[in-house]
């Protein structure tokens, strides 16, 4: 019987060892999730409000919806190591559609989506919204949905806070340059303004080889940079005025075009009621930019 | 098809780079793994420490890590030459590390009396490697050497997210502007590495035909 006792005693050390990790790993997350500094409204008895058949109300009823955001953008949409929720402008605004949909945050299903990925993930179905800084383009609204604009942004630079020989994108021609690989505004500033592509997977990336002098300048929509630049001010600076015009929208599938409406009325809501300012403030705001002023949507076709 | 024709001029100037690279790391493989090989060879108990430890490292560690290591971990030691030199370094001493062993198996596959027959002659070591077995090796490591180049050249694509804009950097470029047409470009950049490859392959065949050791 010698060898059952040994077998009990080490299923009772590794429960003890498992139970220890339990433990540990809740208090590692305990104090880290700032998801409850922005209440949102969640809409009580929203299914009986959506007509039967609608993709709005097979959502409500399910009690759960898939969002999919950036985890890599400061202020933007950004999952820090360790923690449950990503936070960001993107998630703020994910919780008032998934609010009015009665879902509550704690039920999103929060799902990371490169800038690669969107649009398949949309079509395949493994996300029902996308607010990943996607921007509205025609070529895009062919494969999905894209309601809004939400927030309208330009392409901005940052370079190093000691370096004045670049003051606007005119100044590129031959800098090294990054941004994400396959990102239209890496390719801006190569077809453009001659910079010298440099690609890497996420922005975080592009930062840091900012920071060690490897690039003269990471460029992306100003409100990305404005996160990074808050985190680090005495090191790198936002320059210039904004040179495009990127209009982030909501993507959801082509196959439920009545999310449109219901993404915009959410929208327009949450202009009108004060959601979406509070969105911003707890968000981009932080940075010590005021709001600006509510795009006007697109009209849904 | 608008996504291909519309940017042939971007997607040839990525295979270029994807060339370059192939090139650069391809000499920079080919110089050491033969050196590497030769210390693998030598009868100096040192030398073929350092050849066992060098193809134990690089033969073992991803590929992927020794990129990371040469972008972010060389630059804080200050050795920085930019992007294309750091992950040039990288690609060339892990593609060593095959090219050492694809050698040592050529030098191994030529039978034994050649090496004695160099030394019964009073050959010294260097020249019976230079002149007796690296020659005939080199005719019979064609086909793992090929192996060893297709295998570099689809490692390239690794550089895309690393500051270098060669062709896969390319293809994720046209992914983002052409969601319609994600199955022609992937299609596109398959046929540019094919066509890479198949160069390789066919050089390797010629080579082989015209220095064939017949015996």
């Amino acid at each position: 019987m010698k060898f059952r006792t040994t077998r009990t005693r080490r299923a009772r050390w590794a429960a003890i060892a498992a139970t220890a990790a339990l433990t540990l790993s809740a208090c590692g997350s305990a104090g880290e999730d700032s998801s409850d500094d922005n209440d949102v409204d969640v809409s009580s008895d929203a299914a009986s409000s959506f007509e039967d058949g609608t993709r709005m109300k097979e959502l409500a009823e399910a009690g759960t919806v898939k969002i999919g955001v950036k985890f890599d953008q400061p202020g933007v949409g950004f999952k820090a190591a360790g923690a449950k929720t990503p936070t960001g402008f993107d998630p703020e605004m994910g919780k008032v559609i998934a609010g009015k949909l009665g879902i509550s945050p704690d039920k999103i299903k929060w799902v990371e989506t490169i800038s690669d990925n969107r649009e398949p993930f949309l079509q395949a179905g493994t996300v029902d919204f996308v607010l990943a800084s996607y921007s509205i383009t025609d070529e895009r609204r062919k494969v999905v949905g894209q309601a809004g604009p939400y927030y309208v942004t330009g392409q901005s630079l940052l370079v190093a806070a000691d370096d004045d020989s670049i003051k606007g994108p005119e100044d590129l021609k031959g800098k090294k340059v990054c941004s994400v690989t396959g990102s239209t505004s890496i390719k801006t500033v190569e077809e453009k303004f001659g910079a010298q592509p440099a690609g890497f997977d996420t922005y975080s990336e592009c930062v840091e080889q900012l920071k060690n002098g490897s690039v003269d300048a990471v460029t992306t929509d100003g409100a990305i940079l404005l996160g990074y630049a808050a985190e680090a001010p005495d090191q790198i600076k936002v320059v210039g005025e904004p040179f495009s015009e990127e209009r982030y929208g909501i993507g959801y599938s082509k196959d439920s075009p009545e999310l449109c409406e219901f993404i915009n009325d959410t929208l327009t809501e949450s202009f009108d009621g004060g959601a979406w300012k509070k969105a911003f403030d707890a968000t981009l705001g932080k940075s010590g930019n005021d709001a600006p002023e509510t795009p006007a949507l697109d009209p849904c076709s | 098809m608008d996504a291909l024709t519309d940017n042939f001029d971007l997607i040839l100037k990525g295979f270029l780079e994807t060339l370059k690279l192939l090139l650069s790391s391809g000499v920079l493989a080919l110089v050491l793994g033969t050196l590497i090989g030769v210390f693998r060879l030598s009868p100096v108990p040192i030398l073929r420490g350092t050849a066992i430890a060098y193809v134990t490292i690089f033969r073992n560690t991803p590929l992927l890590v020794l990129i990371l290591l040469a972008i972010y971990g060389l630059p804080q030691l200050g050795i920085d030459f930019g992007f294309f030199w750091n992950i040039t370094l990288a690609m060339g001493v892990y593609t060593a590390s095959f090219v050492t062993e694809a050698i040592r198996s050529g030098v191994n596959g030529i039978p034994l009396g050649q090496a004695e027959a160099a030394r019964s002659i009073g050959m010294p070591f260097g020249m019976t490697m230079t002149q007796v077995l690296l020659p005939q090796a080199f005719r019979l490591v064609v086909p793992p050497l090929a192996s060893v180049f297709i295998a570099l050249t689809k490692n390239t694509s690794l550089a895309a997210g690393f500051g270098v804009a060669e062709a896969t950097f390319r293809l994720k470029g046209l992914l983002n502007d052409y969601a319609t047409e994600r199955i022609a470009i992937f299609v596109g950049i398959a046929v540019g590495y094919i066509i890479i490859v198949e160069l390789i392959s066919l050089g390797a065949h010629l080579f082989e035909r015209k220095y064939a050791v017949t015996r």
